[in-house]
């Protein structure tokens, strides 16, 4: 079976290469640009999703295919890929989230005719998706540095690719140096780790940590957190997220939240489980903390948005929270070997990175949509989009409800997963440390609420009632392509969701081979229909078969309304409106207005800052004109990045002392390094 | 498989016509402690007759949605009381969902009645909707608190294993873990159902309610599922304290004599928790909307102490 996968990915990579080229070829042609490259980056995904299907289901254990997909002639550097479970696992998610973004990215690259170059688009963008699956199949830390290099300058040039916005240049140059810093880290962990293995492949990486001291392998830990966190966007790390993504185009940002982020995420995974052996409890604990963290607090800023698609980046940071808690639970049962349990949490976390990137990845192509059709990413000027844009409406609210944790779609299913591993793991440990598991279990059910508050809001505020502007009002139908790359994406929503057990066979080699364990038999009940927490009695659910029992239940309203209302009409009418002659949108109420409870509620946190200008001739009642601000104080970046800012501009300008413009004094610094680095060789 | 079909109908059957009668029973005992004259514990019933056999009127701003959502929040009021042990311990359906399915079926009924309240275009119904979801939102960790001390004493999420586990010889009536759990819940209990501290059933005052104000476009059968759906959600949550908090006299034999006995226990218990709800609601005043979550803080420091104890205190 090593043949076929080999194929397939040889051919993934070699079409993104070709969609990014033949892209550029065809420059002025931008009907032909867009076909060609974003057509190449189709198929490329297809044969991406091909590659992984057939390794994960092929074998119910752990595999490992290497190769060398091209010869190199540098020394060192080799051009080696490898397919394990972990590998296969992420390599199925860029290429299915790829396939759906590339199939919308026909309709939506439109938008640019005339206005922007769509050839560096799709050049950018197939290089983009290059670069992130080369990430995940990378056999070597050379090969992993550079595509993970690559992966940032091109999600930089997607970012700043509408830069005639100052807006859009302030967040690419702060992607630019977050992303750097984390490159930064991520090197000087890989080099602690090469200083014990001296090789640069993986192979001779597994398993390392239980021959590297506590203190470095505790440091490597740190960095290697603090690299893949920032690219995760854990908080408080997260602060390039919601700049970054909402100036890239829909289709990037539905990448960058649906993938990108989960890099870092595969980066943790990879390192944890397969590098660093056997962890300290308490790199579980940091992990579930940070975990908790960063949902609670992702949803809350979420909530203060009227953003359409800086709300949408706020829940990644939110969901990156809940993928942590399950990556933080496992790692904690591998602490007490407890494997069947760290099976059980890697499953929930991993099972919720692949449902974020499909419903964040639906909920992206939604807002993009939305965005195209009404020219504004403010909630405020949206409303009554469902009688206009009645599909995207339709996708829009399967994401919402899918992200929202709420049953039956996928969402639902990840957390129950999560909610199980942490409940069982309050059994794992005697210590005061197992308070740790119901008190996150809390947190993740306030996240989940939250997160349905700020949906009902997303939707109800953008979709539904008046259109709160002309160009709402105006709004037209997203193109047929683009409504295909959504619905893929939303039937990938109700699969993951009613069909867990089948789905978690696939993911039967990955935790064999991070923990040795094969869960999915003892997942699945009554042929799979229902999901089982590894026994029948510890609890079960189905989300087929609510499905199945609502169904059946529904011949009891329509009896109900058949045998005492058949004579019953139904005629429309104009909403209460208090007996005032007209409602207009201007009554109705607003993305600020919902949230207003949580933003009180929240206060400590929030800061909330307002002020009203009125201007009026006799009774401040009867105002003349009305002006409104209303600001939420952003914590991190006032508290630590402002801070951090300044203290860097100040001391660059010390160190600037030295830099005298004497040739003389240039030499003699040479020298004396020159001197001091001998001296250290010595 | 426990899927008895039989067993199935009859709870949806009991679902369906216990709720009502139990909304009745609160309304009239009300009344009484009010010094007034309540109307007949029968009265709902007519309510609903009268609502279904009703015309409709439908806001032009509204889409489907708004059409929607009285069957969704019906239907999953209804499938969620299927998972609830009620006259036996074993709840027809629990192998399709525990008590996480429950919350996450009730979520999502509340997230669709919160979109239908903003469909109209009309300020009130945001102001409830948006109230619905803070409030739910800052209840949903103390009741997932309280039920997680509950599951882990138990070593299950399936509320049929919870109340089976609970029968066994362990139990006590006056556990300290298990009565602040249920202090907890109960105050849950009270917000979750829309009562007095939290929100006010009786009140048509705009500006104050909340749970109404989402349905004040709602009208005839709409009006009529949705009603029904509220009193069915609270018959489920009242009877997931009555069996998980006093498993007794639940129908352990599928004999009818059991089962009858397992009936009157069943009501017995309702009476005594609608009974506790409406001294709360007589002797308390409605809180402003900003204090509620003073009060949820407090069930959830409750349903923190019941977990710590549940290692303290044995």
């Amino acid at each position: 079976m090593e043949g076929i996968p080999m194929l397939l990915l040889t051919l993934a990579l070699w079409g993104y290469v070709t969609g990014s080229l033949a892209g550029l070829v065809c420059w002025r042609r931008e009907k032909l640009a867009n076909l060609f490259s974003f057509g190449s980056a189709a198929l490329a995904a297809l044969c991406g999703i091909g590659a992984s299907v057939v390794c994960l289901a092929g074998s119910a254990t752990s595999f490992e295919i290497r190769w060398e997909f091209l010869e190199s002639a540098v020394p060192y550097l080799k051009f080696s890929v490898r397919l394990d479970p972990l590998s296969a696992f992420f390599l199925l998610i860029v290429s299915s989230l790829g396939l759906a973004l590339s199939i919308y990215s026909f309709g939506y690259a439109r938008s640019f005719y005339g206005r922007k170059r769509v050839a560096v688009l799709g050049a950018f963008y197939n290089g983009l998706l290059l670069a992130t699956t080369l990430t995940f199949v990378a056999d070597n830390i050379w090969l992993f540095l550079i595509a993970w290099e690559i992966m940032a300058l091109t999600a930089y040039c997607l970012v700043s690719f509408e830069h005639e916005q100052p807006e859009t240049r302030d967040a690419g140059v702060l992607y630019f140096i977050m992303s750097h810093i984390d490159a930064g880290c991520i090197i000087l962990g890989f080099l602690l780790l090469f200083q014990m293995s001296g090789d640069y492949g993986f192979d001779s990486l597994h398993g390392l940590g239980a021959k590297m001291s506590p203190g470095k392998r505790d440091a490597a830990f740190i960095l290697f957190l603090l690299g893949f966190g920032i690219k995760a966007g854990i908080v408080p790390l997260h602060i390039w997220l919601p700049a970054a993504h909402p100036v890239a185009p829909s289709n990037v940002s539905a990448f960058m939240s649906g993938v990108l982020i989960k890099t870092g995420i595969y980066g943790l995974t990879r390192v944890c489980f397969d590098f660093l052996g056997t962890p300290p409890l308490w790199w579980g604990v940091t992990l579930l903390a940070i975990g908790m963290i960063s949902a609670v607090l992702g949803v809350l800023y979420a909530l203060m948005e009227h953003d359409l698609k800086r709300l949408l980046a706020y829940h990644s940071i939110e969901n990156i929270g809940i993928i942590l808690m399950g990556l933080g639970a496992a790692l904690m049962f591998l602490h007490t070997a407890h494997p069947v349990l760290a099976a059980l949490a890697l499953i929930a976390g991993l099972y919720h990175t692949i449902n974020h990137a499909t419903f964040k990845g639906l909920l992206f192509l939604g807002a993009g949509a939305v965005l195209h059709a009404t020219h504004t990413r403010n909630m405020e000027e949206m409303g009554g989009l469902i009688k206009r844009m009645p599909q995207t409406a339709f996708f829009f609210l399967v994401g919402a409800v899918a992200i929202s944790a709420l049953p039956p779609l996928n969402g639902f299913v990840s957390e129950w997963l999560t909610y199980q591993a942490l409940l069982q793991g309050f059994g794992t440990t005697e210590s005061l440390v197992r308070l740790v598991f119901p008190l996150s279990g809390a947190m993740l059910a306030l996240t989940g609420a939250l997160a349905a508050a700020c949906f009902v809001k997303a939707f109800g505020i953008s979709f539904l009632a008046q259109p709160r502007s002309e160009h709402a009002g105006k709004a037209k139908e997203a193109s047929p392509s683009m409504l295909f790359g959504m619905a893929l994406l939303a039937g990938a929503c109700l699969l993951l969701g009613l069909f867990p057990t089948h789905f978690i066979r696939l993911m039967d080699p990955l935790t064999h081979q991070l923990t040795g364990q094969q869960l999915s038999a003892r997942l699945s009940l009554a042929d799979g229909l229902v999901l089982a927490s590894l026994a029948r009695d510890t609890g079960t659910v189905s989300t087929l078969g609510m499905v199945i029992l609502s169904a059946c239940l529904l011949p009891v309203p329509f009896a109900l309304w058949l045998v005492f209302g058949r004579n019953s009409k139904t005629r429309r009418g104009p909403t209460w409106d208090c007996g005032q002659r007209a409602l207009t949108p201007q009554m109705e109420y607003t993305a600020t207005g919902f949230s207003k409870p949580i933003r009180m509620i929240f206060k400590a946190l929030f800061r909330p800052r307002r002020e009203v200008q009125r201007e009026y001739d006799f009774s401040p009642y009867f105002a003349t004109t009305l002006r409104f601000e209303s600001h939420v104080e952003e914590v991190f970046e006032r508290r630590i990045y402002r801070p951090a800012r300044i203290l860097i501009i100040r001391a660059s300008r010390r160190i600037r002392a030295i830099q005298m413009g004497s040739i003389h004094a240039y030499l003699l610094y040479i020298f004396v390094t020159l001197l001091l680095l001998l001296l250290f060789a010595i | 498989m426990n899927l008895d079909p039989v067993a199935t109908l009859a709870q949806a059957i009991l679902l369906l016509l216990l709720a009502p009668v139990l909304s009745g029973l609160i309304k009239t005992w009300k009344a009484t402690l009010q010094n007034r004259r309540g109307p007949p514990i029968w009265q709902p019933y007519f309510d609903l007759l009268k609502f279904l056999r009703k015309d409709m009127v439908i806001s032009e701003h509204t889409s489907w949605i708004f059409s929607v959502t009285p069957y969704v929040l019906f239907l999953t009021a209804l499938a969620a009381g299927l998972l609830v042990p009620m006259v036996s311990a074993r709840a027809p359906m629990s192998l399709f969902g525990g008590v996480l399915a429950l919350v996450g079926l009730m979520a999502l009924g509340r997230f669709f009645l919160a979109l239908g309240g903003l469909d109209p275009a009309s300020a009130f119904g945001g102001m409830g909707s948006s109230r619905e979801m803070t409030i739910s939102a800052i209840a949903e960790p103390a009741m997932m608190l309280a039920i997680f001390t509950v599951a882990i004493t138990a070593g299950s999420t399936n509320l049929s294993q919870i109340v089976l586990a609970s029968q066994g010889p362990g139990w006590k009536f006056l556990d300290p873990s298990r009565a602040l759990a249920f202090t907890a819940m109960f105050i849950v209990l009270l917000a979750e159902t829309g009562r007095i501290p939290v929100d006010n059933p009786a009140t048509h005052l705009e500006l104050t309610m909340i749970h109404e104000a989402m349905l004040l476009e709602y009208s005839g059968r709409y009006l009529a599922l949705i009603e029904w759906a509220a009193s069915i959600k609270q018959l489920v949550l009242m009877s997931l304290l009555a069996n998980i908090f006093f498993p007794v006299g639940l129908a352990a034999e599928t004999t009818p004599v059991a089962f009858g006995l397992g009936l009157l226990f069943f009501v017995a218990k309702l009476i005594v928790l609608a009974g506790a709800v409406v001294l709360v609601e007589t002797t308390n005043a409605k809180l402003r909307l900003f204090r509620v979550p003073d009060l949820l803080s407090a069930a959830f420091i409750l349903a923190t102490l019941a977990l710590v104890s549940t290692f303290l205190f044995t």
